[in-house]
């Protein structure tokens, strides 16, 4: 095939490690060429991004991006990317993690991160199940759905993500799901021009354990269910509790300014250093 | 002009469901691998709106900008 006959996305790919090892149909494609299509409307130069990952099957969508990329051990991405982006204040940090991975065993280093305000975009893949480790209840799974730990349906609680990190202090949240492709590019063009903690929660499709077990087999009946039970936050602030049963609010959740974490490090470490230049957080790893 | 390659289609079939206008279908052919590789049969009401290039999760579609004849 020639080279001017491929995606558009394939020049930020590593064509070497494609196929991609996701099941057919998984959401986690599609939020990989929604990340590329929001970076090329933020105008960000790859070059300059850094994506950080923990465990799990949205975690390897590093693996696969032509870039600087950093796989961490689970639940602690947002940990690394803090490190990451206060050695490099420059580089746009991205933090790519699934439900179980950052609200479960990371649910703490979320909230930390929401709570510093520090310029980092995660974008949170949430299928409501554990896909990798064979479809045990997560943290987000809906209350009465069905997993390989909850044979007669969960009796949890779920969390609502984009709620949680909105109250924990985050500057800039939203919530898509992968049948809504354009709005969540440009939800994650304003999570990448935001300074400050970006939270993009995407509802994903995982056809494999969560659709199987749930009545719906194919990915095309789980991107049919997410895009008829979505309604948009300015219409579901409207609707009361029982009506909102069962739906996904998606849209903005938060949008404000605030100050961020790693320009007041690096103002208060350029005043106390008696030295002019802070080299130790202006250029940790450049060697001048 | 669409292409669609072959090597990396998983046949998920979310083209033929997405596709604001109804393009692609479904066809007989297989792969290697023995999927239903989708053919974009009816074309000529293809906008170039992209969604299919977005919405393809293994990155197989490419839809032209322009045309180049």
């Amino acid at each position: 095939m020639e080279k001017t006959r491929e995606s558009r996305f394939m020049k930020y790919l590593r064509k070497d490690r494609l196929p991609n090892i996701f099941c057919a149909g998984c959401g986690n494609g599609i939020v990989m060429n929604t990340f590329f299509n929001g970076m090329e409307m933020a105008e960000i130069n790859m070059e300059d991004v850094v994506l950080v990952s923990g465990i799990g099957c949205s975690s390897r969508i590093p693996g696969y991006v032509k870039c600087d990329s950093l796989h961490t051990t689970h639940g602690r991405p947002i940990s690394f990317a803090t490190g990451v982006k206060l050695a490099n204040p420059d580089r746009n940090v991205v933090v790519f993690s699934g439900d179980g991975d950052a609200a479960a065993i990371g649910g703490n280093h979320l909230i930390h991160g929401a709570r510093r305000n520090i310029d980092l975009t995660v974008i949170c893949i949430n299928n409501s199940i554990y896909g990798m480790t064979g479809g045990q209840i997560s943290p987000t799974s809906p209350q009465g759905s069905y997993g390989s730990t909850a044979p007669y349906g969960s009796l949890e609680n779920p969390f609502d993500l984009s709620k949680l990190v909105t109250a924990a202090g985050a500057s800039y949240v939203a919530r898509w799901t992968t049948a809504h492709p354009l709005q969540l590019s440009s939800a994650i063009k304003k999570g990448l021009k935001n300074k400050g903690f970006s939270f993009i929660e995407v509802v994903s499709q995982c056809p494999t354990y969560f659709g199987r077990k749930n009545r719906m087999k194919s990915p095309l009946d789980m991107m049919q269910w997410m895009k008829e039970e979505s309604v948009v936050k300015r219409k579901a602030d409207r609707m009361d509790v029982a009506e909102l049963e069962g739906k996904i609010i998606v849209g903005d959740f938060q949008k404000k300014d605030a100050p961020e974490f790693s320009e007041r490090i690096c103002q208060l470490s350029s005043e106390k250093c008696p030295l002019e230049k802070p080299s130790a957080v202006r250029s940790a790893y450049r060697g001048d | 002009m669409i292409t669609i390659d072959e090597k990396l289609c998983k046949g998920c079939n979310i083209c033929t469901e997405f596709c604001p206008h109804h393009v692609y279908e479904e066809s007989e052919n297989l792969n290697k691998k023995g999927v239903h590789i989708p053919v974009p049969e009816n074309e000529e009401r293809c906008t170039k709106c992209q969604v299919c290039s977005l919405l393809c999760p293994d990155q197989a579609i490419k839809v032209d900008e322009e045309d180049e004849n």
